[in-house]
């Protein structure tokens, strides 16, 4: 029992070895046919081929063995420099590698070698050997192990009877002395890492989750009790350690994704041979790290878009020298971080991708009114090879150039938080890039309340918030075809009601708070009762019995230590009903206006000061409050809030700007916060009317302090307020922070 | 085979029912739980186990029996079961009671319906029957009889 358990132990880490080792022979091998005659790289194929040969003679497949040591051989005398490496005998090393792959494969499934045929494999290897062997016996003598030359026959003939044969074993022998002296050179690696298995990170993640937890609590009691400062410094200490072994054990997930890149020179080389295609794979930013289980969930979609790029971006060499561009394509492989975030590019030089035809093919295939399709910008039609069920037809993968799957590639990102676009130009090229989160352990969410519970939202799929208050007692909300929508900037946005969507009751409110969340490309809106708060979440799977509810993605522990589930933005639009209307043409306009709104400004409505509409940038404003009136207390001659721990200085707004404050007793003080949290401070307006994108022509040179300027916004001229100007004369005491402030 | 058998035992209702001692991870007070709307009716909520969240099954509705009195809370005994860990709220915990394997019996007459698929049997206590639960097939919802399929 003990003997096979160690056993399958150590056929587990032979398995595991020799699947790295192949990894890097693919790459080396590929590398090998620009620079036949680097010595480090026939070295490192050898070492690798080496030791699986020696550790499956040692744990008795003797199969493998027998294949391996073929290639071994024929290794060696490439080493040796006896034979040259040629196309042709690249691709029977690489075939070399497949078969140890195959074999490999059925030692992991089911502990046997599997009944393969490799005769043709080690024909074809010994054709190479012989061609090796008889111009030059005196070199391969003197540079390889003695008995390496007159063991060849038998090696052959042992494959054929399927029993090995004890010179072969001798030569292992010989061999593995010989490399023993060469390993220990390149041994510095191994003595400065060790292998640890993934369920322990897991374990180790989860515990310090809950410490995390633990001291946050422990936090709150110190900041709370009256215990002298030994015991708040000795919180301080725990605080920071706790944060660093949080990062530490982060980092131990991570791994550089040139770990997943480095099957795919082989994968690029493989294409273009069977093409007929020229290509160079250029790849920068290997290093780039990201977590485990990331790095597995975009392997698949990267080879997609990788195989994607070559067998249908690349044109023939002839075709592109026609064009005026080099015979050889080139494919490029980016990864860099970039604001919290990885971000992969594989651009070609290829023929691009046609908007126009993009287009035509949607309205014929009944994806879009041909109208609507005349409206969308280039960008929008090429992301249309996106759009599920588009490039099921093998026509419009003619016409487009790719497309294949490319629904599958998006949705697999879009699973673990990620994006993906396209851009093109044709005849020149295409980029596609991925923006994915570094990690899926912990995410940025926005709770909020829903009957009493509460939910998290993770921040990905989060759009906006907009409140809808109730008009002349009703809350106008029209329906299409039954459907509830709202009107967003005059776009129809449809609304899912998580009330209904949870199976509970309806409820009575004169206002809506609505989350615009985004999925799979469509946007809805969210009706919860209450948005809470946003904070960073440790995801944790639901248990089996929940796991068929596609309402939730999962579930997450809060600061308080209650359980709270986790929305699943796809699982909440498909129940709701939102995709089904996807091709609707308002949920469509609605996804592209939000795209356009990028390059547009956001301005936030306040009425201020007798009726007066002035305009913030949105850029510039921190969060929305609406604070109770009771709740404001007085310091000296300034009004302020107990907001988040803090005191939040409340500055008038109306009279900072030099209008008559609107003398008004109502029961709820809305606030706009700005700056960030310690140094912020809420500017008073009288109510908070709409935010709107809108592309502003400001009329400069009004004259009055703290305005920027006026502007025409929704037809009605609106004063667009220096919200830093005014903070730094209504509240010096923030100068120092408000400098790197600016509104633009 | 006269061989003992450890049960850790609880009420629910008017019955003592046991689980194997061995099963048991822990046993806690009842905490307010997070309530998961759209899922099945018996399960009642998710706790935080020190960072784990466990699903809590309302045994008595597990078992087709009456509904818990209001205002009467419920213990959580945590199991290990072949879906991972999972808590069974229970009205009160017993002892832990050691019995012979020849006090062994089929399941009483007096349960019915889903029950009967989920106890093994009764063994008789000097005063009592303490009825054995299967753990796993109590955890696994799919096992379902005919009155139970409500959502």
């Amino acid at each position: 029992m003990d003997a096979s358990l160690d056993n399958s132990d150590i056929v587990k880490d032979f398995l595991i070895e020799s699947y790295e080792g192949l990894d890097q022979v693919d790459r080396d091998l590929v590398a090998l046919e620009d620079l036949p005659s680097d010595t480090e790289l026939l070295n490192r194929i050898f070492r690798c081929v080496h030791t699986v040969k020696g550790t499956c003679g040692f744990l008795g497949f003797s199969k493998l063995e027998a294949v391996t040591h073929v290639g071994e051989s024929l290794l060696s005398k490439l080493r040796d420099g006896v034979l040259v490496v040629t196309p042709g005998l690249a691709s029977a090393l690489l075939s070399l590698v497949d078969a140890i792959r195959e074999m490999l494969g059925h030692i992991e499934a089911d502990g046997s070698e599997g009944d393969g045929d490799y005769i043709a494999l080690t024909t074809e290897l010994n054709r190479f050997l012989a061609a090796a062997a008889p111009p030059n016996p005196q070199q391969a003598q003197s540079a390889s192990p003695p008995s390496a030359a007159p063991d060849l026959p038998s090696v052959a003939s042992t494959h054929a009877v399927g029993t090995p044969q004890a010179p072969a074993r001798a030569s292992t022998a010989v061999h593995d002395a010989a490399e023993a002296g060469a390993d220990g050179k390149s041994g510095g690696v191994a003595d400065t890492s060790i292998r640890v298995d993934v369920g322990l990170l897991d374990k180790l993640m989860t515990a310090v989750g809950e410490l995390v937890l633990a001291r946050n609590q422990i936090l709150q009691y110190a900041a709370a009790s009256s215990q002298g400062t030994a015991f708040l410094a000795a919180t301080q200490r725990l605080n920071l350690l706790t944060t660093e072994l949080q990062e530490g054990v982060m980092k131990t997930r991570m791994q550089p994704i040139g770990n997943i890149w480095s099957k795919l020179p082989r994968v690029v080389r493989d294409l273009s041979v069977a093409c007929g295609k020229q290509m160079r794979l250029e790849m920068d930013g290997q290093e780039t790290e990201l977590d485990k289980t990331i790095i597995e969930a975009i392997k698949d979609p990267l080879t997609h878009i990788v195989r994607n790029a070559v067998d249908h971006g690349i044109e023939a060499p002839s075709e592109r020298v026609e064009r005026g561009k080099a015979a050889e394509g080139v494919l490029q492989l980016r990864a860099f971080h970039e604001g919290g975030q990885v971000n992969i590019e594989i651009t070609d030089d290829g023929r691009g991708l046609d908007p126009e035809r993009l287009k035509a093919k949607a309205v014929e295939k009944g994806f879009l009114g041909a109208e609507h399709a005349q409206r969308l910008s280039d960008r929008e039609a090429l992301n249309l090879i996106f759009a599920a069920g588009f490039s099921t037809a093998a026509k419009v993968t003619n016409i487009s150039g790719r497309g294949a799957g490319m629904d599958v590639v998006r949705s697999n990102i879009e699973r673990i938080g990620g994006t993906v676009d396209v851009q093109s130009v044709l005849g020149q090229g295409a980029t596609v890039r991925i923006k994915i989160p570094l990690t899926l352990a912990i995410i940025p969410a926005l709770v909020v309340s829903c009957s009493g519970a509460r939910y998290a939202i993770p921040q990905v799929n989060l759009v906006e918030l907009v409140r809808h208050e109730a008009r002349d007692g009703g809350l106008g909300l029209e329906r299409i075809h039954g459907a509830p929508v709202y009107r967003l900037r005059d776009n129809l946005l449809p609304l899912v009601f998580l009330r209904s969507a949870l199976g509970a009751d309806a409820n009575e409110a004169e206002a809506l708070n609505i989350v615009v969340l985004q999925a799979d490309g469509h946007i809805f809106g969210l009706v919860v009762d209450q948005i809470n708060d946003t904070t960073e979440i440790v995801v944790k799977p639901l248990s089996k019995h929940l796991q068929g509810i596609a309402t939730f993605a999962g579930a997450t522990i809060m600061g308080d230590g209650r359980v709270a589930l986790i929305l699943d933005t796809m699982g909440l639009a498909q129940n709701g009903h939102v995709i089904a209307d996807s091709t609707d043409r308002a949920v469509r306009e609605q996804a592209c206006k939000v795209e356009e709104g990028a390059s547009r400004q956001t301005l936030l409505i306040c009425g201020s000061g007798d009726g007066r509409r002035v305009a913030i940038p949105l850029s510039s404003v921190a969060r929305l409050e609406i604070f109770r009136r009771s709740l404001i207390e007085w310091t000296g001659e300034n009004e302020v809030v107990q907001y988040r721990n803090q005191i939040l200085p409340l500055l008038p707004l109306s009279r900072l700007v030099g209008l008559t404050a609107n003398i008004s007793d109502a029961e709820s003080v809305p606030v706009v916060v700005y700056g960030d949290s310690g140094r912020a401070v809420g500017l008073k307006v009288d109510s908070i009317l709409d935010i709107v994108e809108e592309s502003v022509n400001l009329e400069h040179a009004i004259g009055r302090e703290g305005v920027l300027g006026a502007a025409v916004v929704q037809a009605k001229v609106t004063d667009v307020l220096d919200i830093a100007g005014i903070v730094r004369r209504g509240a010096p005491w923030l100068e120092d922070n408000t400098d790197q402030r600016e509104v633009a | 085979m006269s061989d003992m058998q450890q049960y850790c035992t609880f009420v629910l209702d008017d019955f003592l029912v046991g689980v194997e001692v061995g099963r048991v991870q822990e046993i806690i007070r009842y905490q307010e739980m997070t309530p998961v709307p759209l899922a099945h009716r018996v399960v009642q909520g998710l706790i935080n186990l020190r960072g784990q969240i466990v699903t809590a099954l309302d045994l008595r509705r597990r078992l087709g029996l009456r509904e818990r009195p209001a205002g009467r809370h419920p213990t959580n005994v945590v199991v290990r079961t072949t879906d991972g860990a999972v808590s069974f709220l229970v009205d009160e915990i017993g002892d832990v009671v050691e019995v012979d394997d020849g006090s062994f019996e089929r399941p009483p007459e007096t349960l019915g319906g889903i029950a009967r698929q989920l106890i093994v049997g009764a063994h008789k206590l000097r005063d009592r029957l303490l009825l054995v639960l299967d753990a796993d097939r109590a955890a696994n919802l799919r096992v379902d009889g005919e009155e139970e399929r409500s959502g």
